[in-house]
Formats: C-alpha cells, structure tokens, sequence
C-alpha cells in the first residue's frame, strides 16, 4: 500500500514537470510570449513598402527586441502603409532621428523593423512618427535589377545579390 | 517446411498481423470504459511507463540539443542567419524531432518492459487467473498501459523539447557567443502555439497510442516460452519504431 | 457468499459429447461426464489427456468443437461476456502452476478476488486472507513478494487465493504436485474440509492415487480422448479392467500409450528405409 502511494506521489510530480515543461514552451519559446509585455509607448512610420511584414512582427534595436507592430494600415491620400509600432517602456531613450528599416531576418526569414539610433538630444515620445524610413528590400527586386544591369551568368547570381543588399541581413553581433 | 513457401507467404503473414494489430485496438477502445474503475492502475502506469523515462529522455533531449545548436550555428553562419538557430531548433523540435525522438526512446525503454511483462503474465497463466477471477485483463492489464502511453508521451515529448532549446542555448548562446536576446526573440517571433508547439504535443499523443498499443499487443498475443516473450520483445521496437515514422509522414502531409 | 443454487438436477457440471481438437490433434472424441453436486469427483489420466483442457471447457476459457456444457444449469455456449464472468464468479480455480501475480505480495494476491468484487472493509479483507493463509499454513508468508516463494509455497498461496471467496465450485489442477507429505496431508484435509463445511463442489485433477483415494468420492478417467473409467475410488480399484490395472499399476505398456503418437522408432532412428 505505502508502495502504491510512493506511485501515486510519483506520477503526479511527473504531470507536473511535464505541464510545466509545456507551459514553458507555450509561453516562453513562442509568439504569445511577445503578448505579455510591460507598458509600452506607440511610434508610427510610414514606408512606401512593407514587404511581407505582418502584424505582432518584431521591433529591433542592435537585433535585440524592443517591440512589435501592432498596427498596418493603407493610407487612402498618400497610398503608403502607416505602421503602428509598440515599444517597450524601458527603450524611451530613442532619439527623435532614428531611422526605421523594414528588414528580412537571414536571407529568407520573417521580415521585421529595424531601428538604427539617430544623435538628436531629443527622444521620441509616446505617439511620435518616425521621419526616416526605408522600405522593405524585394529580392526579387534585387535579382530583377541585377539582370536587367549586366546579364551575366546567372550561375552567380546569389553571391552577387548580396553585397548588394543595402545593410547586412542580419545585424547579428557575433557575425560582425 | 521448404523456405521458398516460408518467404512467400511473409506478406501474408505481415497483412494477417496488421489486421490483428486493428481488431486489438477495438477491443482496447471497447475495454476502456470498463478499465475506468482500475484508475489506480492507470495511475500507477503512468509512473512506470512515463517517470521511469525521464531519466533518458532527459539526457538525450539535452545531448540532441546540444548538438543541434552546434550543427545549426554553423551552417546558418554560412548563411548570415545564425539569430536564427534558436528558431530552426524550436521548430524542429517541436514539429518532428521532439515527438519522434521521444516516440522511438520510448518504444526502447518503456515499450519493451511492457511488452515483457505482458508476455511473462501470459506465459505464467497471470491473464489466464486473471481473467478465472472474473477481472478482464483487457480493462485491467492493457487498457492502462495504453491510456498510460497516450499520456505520458506528450509530457515526456515536452520535457525532451524543454531540454533540447535549454541545450541549444548553452551552445549557441553561451558558448558561442550569440546574443541572447537575438536567440529568444527571433524564436518568439517565429514560433506558434497552435500550429508548432500543441501539433507536436497531438503527433506525440498519438505516438503513445501507437506504441503503447504495439507493446500490449505482443505482449498478449506472444508465444508463452521465455523465447517467444524474447522475439515479441524485439517486434515490439521493430514494429512500433516503423509504424511511428509511418504515421507521423502520414499525419504531416494530410493533417497538417 | 450465494451458495448453492437450487437447481432440481443434482449434477453442477454436465458434459455431453465433447469434442476438442487442438492444432492436428484430436484432444476429446465424444466425453460424457457430470459432476455430482457437494461432493469431490477427481479426474485422472495420463500426462497429455487433456486434463488440463477440459477443466479450461468447463470454466468458458477454451470453447469446445462441438458438444454442450451446462455449469450450474447454464449452458456455457449461450453466456455472453458478462454472464460468464458472473458465473466464475462463484469458481475457484487452482492453477497448474500457481499463476500468482508477479506485482503484488501474497497478501494482495489473496486479497485479489475480493477487492475486485467486493466494496469490503480493510478490516474484513485482512481478516478474511488471514483466515485463508491459516488455512494453509502460510499466515507468516503474508507479506513475502511471489518470487521469494518455493513451489510448494506458491501452490498453496494460490490455493488460499482460489478459496477466498468461498466459491461453489472448486477446481483444483494438480494440486498436490511439489508439496511434502505434511503439505500434502493438510491439503487433502483442507479439501475434504472445505467440501463437508461448506457444501462445495471439488473437481480435483491429480495423479497421486493415494490421495486421490482419500480425497475424492468419485473418480474419471480419461484416455485417448474418451473417459475410460468411472466409479467410486474403491470401484475403480477393485474392478480391474486393461485401463485401470495399467493406470494404476504403472505399467508402460498396455491400452494407454505411454508415448506421443509419433513415426515407428526404426524408421526416426534411420533403421529402417523410409518408402518415399
Ligand atoms: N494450444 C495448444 N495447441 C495445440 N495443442 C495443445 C495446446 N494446448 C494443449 N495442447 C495439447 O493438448 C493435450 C492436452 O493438454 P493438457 O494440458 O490438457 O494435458 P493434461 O492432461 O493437463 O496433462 P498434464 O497431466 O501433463 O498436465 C496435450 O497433448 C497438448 O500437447
Ligand atoms: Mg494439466
């Protein structure tokens, strides 16, 4: 009998282990942990394009993230796309010139917006719009470009297409 | 006895226990209400069948992330993309590897013991007494072992996934130096819930059917000689292993 | 315990036109045989009979080719599922070999039967196996795991396992194989005791003649598929006839074969050609 409780005590600390280990993995390793964010202030940016960027998509600093967007929209006068960005309260010493980039993570990955830090004295504050903007860079673009300009072999093309990419796809520091 | 006959009628042979590999599993469905009243059973299965793996899923979860994280930094650093190990490893994780890795230690650790132990029950009359007492061994013995499976394998699964990035970080993070920030919030950014995490935790769950039904199955139906409990033991790994890789191609491309 | 049930015919098992075939081998060719109610009916025969195969008959674990089967007025042909278990219910059956159950001590072993069918008070259960591993002289061994047990000790754990809850009917498969005479003695004892208390039904398959004769109050025998002899123990004694001078007497050669049906020696040993 005492046995028996021995099993029973045992086969619950492993439900729970095992529920935690999911929990972890559901909250901590996947998009709902980007929901569980402290306060946060709201930045806007206009870009011609965006690219495949999609709502809940990373903001950046230095790769790290700071926030996400949580708003697309088309502006009916201007025909641009006005992105709403969510920032964490703790990244409010973001100077007012900093430029935004719509940026592809590696050479295939999720796009996402860059923020490269300006000098101004001033900051943004909440509900400020982003002057600097790039729009997203079309690879196929790129590949279009590059063929129409020198029609070479298009064996080379990948190792061509990528120093001609206007930033590093990936602004990963170990790599640098 | 010519082995030419022998050879030819295998197929057959392997038909024939496919086909009693399903009727056994309606009659393990159609036990499972009767086996309800033998909780503690269940309960006591799940101990063996599920905590007494812990030990190997959780060193090779960390070993198979390890590797991952060494393998992954440098190829996707050919590439550029080395923010994106933490994101190729979680998807993968849970997406295949997970389920399947921990499917196959399992079928090793835990289905062998319970196909054993089944197949000692039947060649020491234990199912036979069993069942002259009027206790069906069908709700007693093979109903728990399977709900056992189906639960403890998405737990294990999870466990060995939890494991698996925990190791891939150590590598990819602390070892070779890449940001922890950029690690985490490329995954987060990436990784769903419903479509990466819950879809391995359901693969898995059916995982569990499958080997926990392939085990009770030779168990119940070996030939009761320690020999016959000896080769039903290795069918055990054999078949559930194939019918595991099998079901997860098929449940990829058509459900998910 | 519901005992005896109050039926007008006063056999518990009745038999008629068995016939078994296991694999190639024809096991029953057409047994008659009734177990008279309240008494002990023992059942011999050479190794290989079918002994063993008639009690799984009587009990619905093996369905016989054809012929009927009536336990305590129910035809076992006609029971479903739920039915057959409610009627072993009310059946004890001593394994040929034990057939203990690995996971439990021999307490819970005995304890088994009860806890599965009955909502008991822990007090009642302990003083019920208690009482029973008395009975057999094993009280101390309660708390002992099976594989710490002799043989002998086995069979009589599951002999108390098989009495715990006093069923009608008794079956014992070879009961008295691997006990020393003392074991012996108080088994034989013990079942004459059982059947005279409490008014139960014993089929005992054994070889052991003396026992036999001193348990049982009528004796089968069955051979080549048939019952070959049937009268009290004194009857089939006295009342020599080719089965049962051999039988008893131990003699190899006779009606009953003592060896396998097999291929004529000369011809396995490769003395004799073999036509093709
Ligand atoms: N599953 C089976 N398939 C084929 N033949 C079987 C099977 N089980 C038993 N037999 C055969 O049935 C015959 C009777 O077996 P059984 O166990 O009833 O004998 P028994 O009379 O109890 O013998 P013993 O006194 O040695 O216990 C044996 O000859 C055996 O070879
Ligand atoms: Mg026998």
């Amino acid at each position: 009998m005492t046995q028996r409780r021995s099993h029973q005590i045992g086969t619950g600390l492993f439900i729970l282990l095992g529920f935690t280990a999911l929990g972890y993995l559901a909250t901590q390793t996947t998009s709902l942990a980007n929901y569980r964010q402290g306060p946060t202030y709201a930045l806007k940016a206009r870009f011609t394009n965006i690219g495949q960027l999609k709502l809940r998509a990373p903001v950046k600093v230095a790769g790290v993230r700071i926030g996400s967007v949580t708003d697309i929209q088309l502006e009916p006068d201007r025909l641009e796309a006005l992105v709403t960005l969510a920032v964490d309260r703790r990244f409010n010493q973001l100077p007012d010139d900093s430029a935004a980039s719509v940026f592809t993570s590696g050479l295939l990955g999720d796009q996402y917006v860059a923020l490269k830090p300006g000098g101004s004295p001033d900051m943004f504050k909440d509900g400020d719009e982003i002057i600097l903007t790039q729009s997203s860079v079309q690879l196929e673009e790129l590949i279009g470009k590059y063929l129409v300009g020198s029609g070479d072999s298009p064996a080379r093309k990948p190792e061509e297409a990528k120093p001609a990419d206007p930033a590093p796809a990936t602004p990963d520091p170990a790599t640098h | 006895m010519s082995e030419k006959r022998d050879s030819g009628s295998r197929l057959g042979d392997g038909l024939a226990q496919v086909g009693a590999l399903g009727l056994f599993l309606l009659q393990v469905l159609a036990a499972i209400p009767r086996s309800l009243r033998y909780f503690a059973e269940t309960v006591r299965q799940i101990f063996f069948v599920g905590a007494m793996s812990l030990v190997i899923i959780i060193t090779c979860g960390l070993f198979i992330g390890l590797v991952l994280g060494l393998q992954l930094y440098e190829v996707l650093s050919r590439f550029g993309s080395t923010a994106s190990v933490g994101t190729v490893v979680a998807i993968a994780l849970y997406r295949e590897l997970g389920p399947v890795i921990t499917a196959l230690l399992f079928a090793g650790r835990a289905g062998t013991s319970i196909t054993a132990e089944i197949g000692l029950m039947r060649a020491t009359d234990q199912l036979a007494a069993m069942e002259m007492m009027a206790v069906d061994p069908m709700a007693y013995v093979v109903a728990p072992r399977f709900l056992a499976g189906i639960v403890a394998m998405p737990l294990l699964a999870c466990i060995f996934n939890a494991l698996a990035i925990f190791g891939s970080h150590l590598v990819a993070v602390s070892w070779l130096g890449l940001d922890n920030g950029t690690f985490w919030s490329n995954m987060t950014g990436a990784v769903d819930v419903w479509t990466d995490v819950m879809n391995g935790v359901w693969k898995s769950a059916v995982f569990g059917a499958v080997v926990t039904l392939v085990a009770t199955f030779q168990g119940y139906t070996t030939a009761p000689t320690s020999e016959g409990v000896a080769y039903a033991t290795t069918r055990t790994v054999v078949y559930s292993s194939i019918l595991t890789l099998v079901i997860d191609f098929l449940m990829t491309a058509f459900l998910m | 315990m519901s005992a005896i049930s109050t039926s007008h015919t006063d056999e518990l098992v009745r038999i008629r036109g068995l016939r078994t075939q296991l694999g190639s081998k024809v096991i029953f060719d057409g047994v008659d045989l009734d177990i008279p109610r309240g008494r002990v009916t023992a059942i011999m025969g050479p190794s290989g009979t079918g002994k063993t195969t008639l009690l799984r008959h009587i009990t619905g674990q093996l369905v016989p080719d054809a012929g009927e089967i009536v336990v305590d007025g129910h035809d076992l042909s006609k029971l479903d599922r739920n039915a057959l278990f409610d009627l072993r219910e009310r059946i004890g059956y001593l394994f040929q070999n034990s057939a203990l159950l690995t996971d439990f001590s021999v307490f819970e072993n005995v304890a088994f039967p009860l806890r599965q069918h009955a909502r008991l008070p822990e007090e009642l259960v302990r003083n019920v196996v208690l009482m029973k591993l008395q009975a057999v002289g094993l009280r101390g061994a309660a708390e002992l795991m099976p594989a710490e047990l002799s043989g002998g000790m086995a069979r009589r754990v599951a002999l108390a396992r098989a009495i715990v809850r006093d069923p009608t009917l008794l079956i014992y498969d070879e009961p008295f194989v691997g006990l020393d005479p003392i074991a012996l003695n108080q088994v034989v004892k013990l079942i004459r005791v059982l059947n005279e208390t409490l008014g139960l039904t014993s089929i005992v398959v054994a070889h052991e003649l003396s026992a036999v004769s001193r348990v049982s109050d009528e004796i089968y025998l069955l051979a080549a598929g048939r019952v070959a002899a049937h009268g009290t123990p004194q009857e089939l004694v006295r009342g020599a006839t080719d089965w049962t001078r051999q039988f008893f007497g131990g003699e190899a050669d006779g009606p009953v074969p003592f060896h396998y049906p097999a291929r004529d020696y000369a011809a396995d040993l490769g003395f004799a050609q073999v036509r093709p």
